[in-house]
């Protein structure tokens, strides 16, 4: 297991003031879109949202090295920064949120969260926590038997790390070293039950020396160090060197879910202090430090990403709804007699009742 | 034509599929170099390579998880499962995701992948190698399930599973692996999934059955028909979903009567469906009660020989259920 605990300036890592200022921007962005949401939840416009506010930085850097079109990704329920890293767009976000018809994701079909994009090379998600990170390993394979140069990232958090189907995809992807980057986002609660309460030792990272693999832990509020943890976790995948899982220390500024008050179970003081760990106003002052932000071009971002998600929030409410008639379609590639329909087949003969 | 057994039958689907579509590939436990604990992955590995044929961790849930991941990605996995009775770590994987991925995306996204599921007893396997699991996937929505029981079906069928675009859990039931070889058509014969066959024409009553069932059945055919003069015609279903519902009614329309023999113990299984379909859809034509003969109530094959040949259906068993319905 690697910590890092040099300050990382964002040069030194080959990053442009525009790379650095786009980061800012996504985490920004995912933000805004998160909060939008809440609002629209508490307006009964959503009816269930589960946030990704705190895991801005880690998500938004740990994708950035990720090739668009070309690698993949298994996300998990906070995956918001993640998938619009990886090119989801506010208005895909927001309309998969109000389960309208066409939403990329599942055309209205799933909950709030669950995340997915063929054109995107997101993989849909399902509830049962674990098991996108076998989908992410069995992708990671296909490239490795094809020979192909693509990387797999998966996210997960830490109460989900004691599930047995991730000992079961980090073992078999350090047996063959595939080209698969494990990103735990660790927030210290599962829900509602402590980090100490759920993972012996303390550390998920630290179970990768078991599979063969580094471990590394990243501060989620250090934008720079999570960018070059994955950065030399892709490049490694990609030399053939296998996976590498990255634990990353976030905070999860929300209750678990809209349906959760954190309050029943998290120490006030803790809950008041949580703004102090929020990573965005912490890399805004970095870039500021390091001269490459000013108020005018935060001001102008922000007013950016105003506009973009009032257009976005207009036109995923202005999408249709799904229709109940197209609900037994798209069961099976073909309909098959008796499976994806409710209507019964018409007796075969005499039936005068 | 060549005569082949169960198990080359099946073999020689995977080798030709491979030969044909270099996104097929196989996983499981000792599938390699070993070709299997029961041989039926043997000399693929030579052919093909340690990538295509992929010796695994001890993990189902990671097979199956993994294998919807490589189909996802574009491969036509062929997942083994060592013995179904293995089947249950991947359980989730298999109806929370592999079942679900199509109609949860809305169609964007299809786990075009197979999964072979060594089943049933009489093989001296006791209560976790002998099982006849597939009760469990019948009634998940989004997969479809064969169980063959003729080399010729299984070669055919377990190919067109592998060009499937929807995940497919193959089931062969053990004991036929080797115990008879039949005539197999040579070449590229595809037989398509959900269409039963009638292995035997009959007009007194109907036999439904599926994999081992269908050598038991006709075995019984015979002996009702020398010595009872009663003409039962055997349905194997081969496809329990997509059902060919047509067949099926189609030969109770014409016999009046239904009986249905499964290996699976009877409360909720198969042949409850098969049942209640005949009830609804064809009880005009019924001439006496729609009769289920299967496995026992208990949650297991047991396993001395004694025990085991208790729990085992067998040709007599069914002559007596076809001889009391016969003459209902």
């Amino acid at each position: 297991m690697a910590t890092t605990d040099i300050k990382l300036r964002h040069g030194d890592l080959g990053l442009s003031d525009d790379d650095v200022l786009g980061m800012y921007r996504a985490m920004l962005m995912a933000r805004a879109v998160d909060e939008r949401m809440w609002l629209m939840q508490r307006a009964g416009k959503i009816a269930f949202i589960i946030s990704g506010q705190g895991h801005e930085g880690a998500q938004v850097a740990t994708a950035w090295p990720m090739r668009k079109g070309t690698d993949w990704m298994a996300p998990f329920y906070r995956s918001i920064a993640s998938a619009m890293t990886f090119g989801m767009s506010a208005e895909d976000i927001i309309t998969a949120h109000l389960a309208k018809g066409d939403d990329v994701s599942s055309g209205g079909r799933q909950m709030p969260g669950h995340y997915g994009g063929a054109p995107y090379n997101i993989v849909s998600l399902s509830s049962p926590v674990g098991t996108q990170v076998l989908h992410a390993v069995g992708i990671a394979m296909g490239a490795w038997v094809r020979g192909d140069d693509v990387v797999t990232m998966t996210q997960f958090g830490e109460g989900t790390s004691n599930q047995g189907e991730i000992h079961e995809a980090m073992n078999f992807a350090g047996v063959h070293k595939l080209p698969v980057i494990f990103v735990c986002e660790n927030n210290g609660y599962a829900i509602s039950v402590p980090l100490d309460r759920q993972v012996a030792g303390g550390s998920v990272a630290s179970r990768a020396a078991g599979y063969g693999m580094p471990g590394v832990v990243v501060d989620g509020g250090d934008v720079l160090a999570c960018y070059a943890a994955a950065r030399e976790a892709h490049e490694r995948a990609r030399r053939g060197e296998g996976p590498t899982l990255i634990e990353a220390r976030v905070v999860r500024l929300t209750s678990h879910s809209s349906d959760d008050d954190q309050r029943r179970y998290r120490d006030p003081s803790e809950v008041e202090h949580l703004k102090e760990q929020d990573p965005i106003p912490m890399f805004a002052a970095e870039l500021r430090a390091a001269g490459v932000l000013t108020d005018e071009i935060d001001e102008s971002i922000k007013a950016e990403i105003k506009a973009e998600i009032n257009a976005a929030n207009k036109a995923a409410e202005a999408r249709p709804d799904p229709v109940a008639a197209d609900a037994h379609e798209r069961v099976y590639a073909e309909p098959i007699p008796g499976g994806g329909t409710a209507v019964a087949l018409a007796p075969i003969e005499g039936g005068s009742h | 034509m060549a005569e082949l057994n169960m198990l080359e039958a099946i073999r020689l689907a995977m080798d030709e599929e491979m030969e044909r579509d270099d996104r097929v590939m196989v996983l499981g436990e000792d599938v390699g170099k070993k070709g299997g604990v029961f041989g039926a992955t043997e000399g693929l590995w030579a052919k093909y390579g340690d990538k295509r044929v992929l010796d695994t961790p001890l993990t189902e849930g990671m097979i199956a998880g993994a294998a919807m991941g490589a189909a996802v990605y574009g491969l036509r996995p062929i997942a083994e499962m060592q013995f179904a009775d293995f089947v249950y770590p991947a359980f989730n994987q298999i109806v929370s995701e592999i079942s679900r991925l199509h109609y949860r995306s809305n169609g964007t996204f299809s786990a075009p992948m197979v999964i072979r599921m060594p089943y049933g007893g009489g093989v001296h396997g006791a209560l976790y190698h002998s099982q006849s699991n597939e009760t469990y996937f019948t009634s998940t929505v989004g997969l479809k399930i064969l169980a063959p029981g003729t080399p010729a079906d299984a070669k055919g069928l377990l190919k067109a599973a592998i060009r499937d675009p929807d995940p497919v859990m193959f089931f062969e039931h053990k004991k036929t692996y080797r115990l008879f070889k039949a005539e197999v058509p040579e070449g590229d014969t595809v037989v398509p999934i959900g269409k039963a066959s009638v292995a035997r024409e009959g007009r007194h009553l109907s036999i439904f059955c599926y994999g081992f069932m269908r050598t038991c059945a006709l075995e019984a055919a015979e002996t009702l028909a020398r010595e009872d003069g009663v003409e039962a015609e055997v349905v194997d279903l081969r496809s329990l979903r997509p059902l060919d519902l047509d067949t099926i009614l189609a030969s109770v329309e014409k016999t009046g009567k239904a009986l249905v023999v499964h290996e699976a113990n009877r409360f909720g299984g198969f042949g409850a469906e098969i049942a209640a379909e005949i009830g609804e859809r064809a009880f005009e034509h019924l001439d006496g009660p729609v009769t289920r003969l299967a496995g026992p109530e208990v949650p297991g094959v047991p396993f001395h020989h004694t025990l085991e040949d208790w729990f085992m259906l067998s040709p007599a068993r069914i002559v007596q259920a076809a001889r009391d319905l016969a003459a209902y």
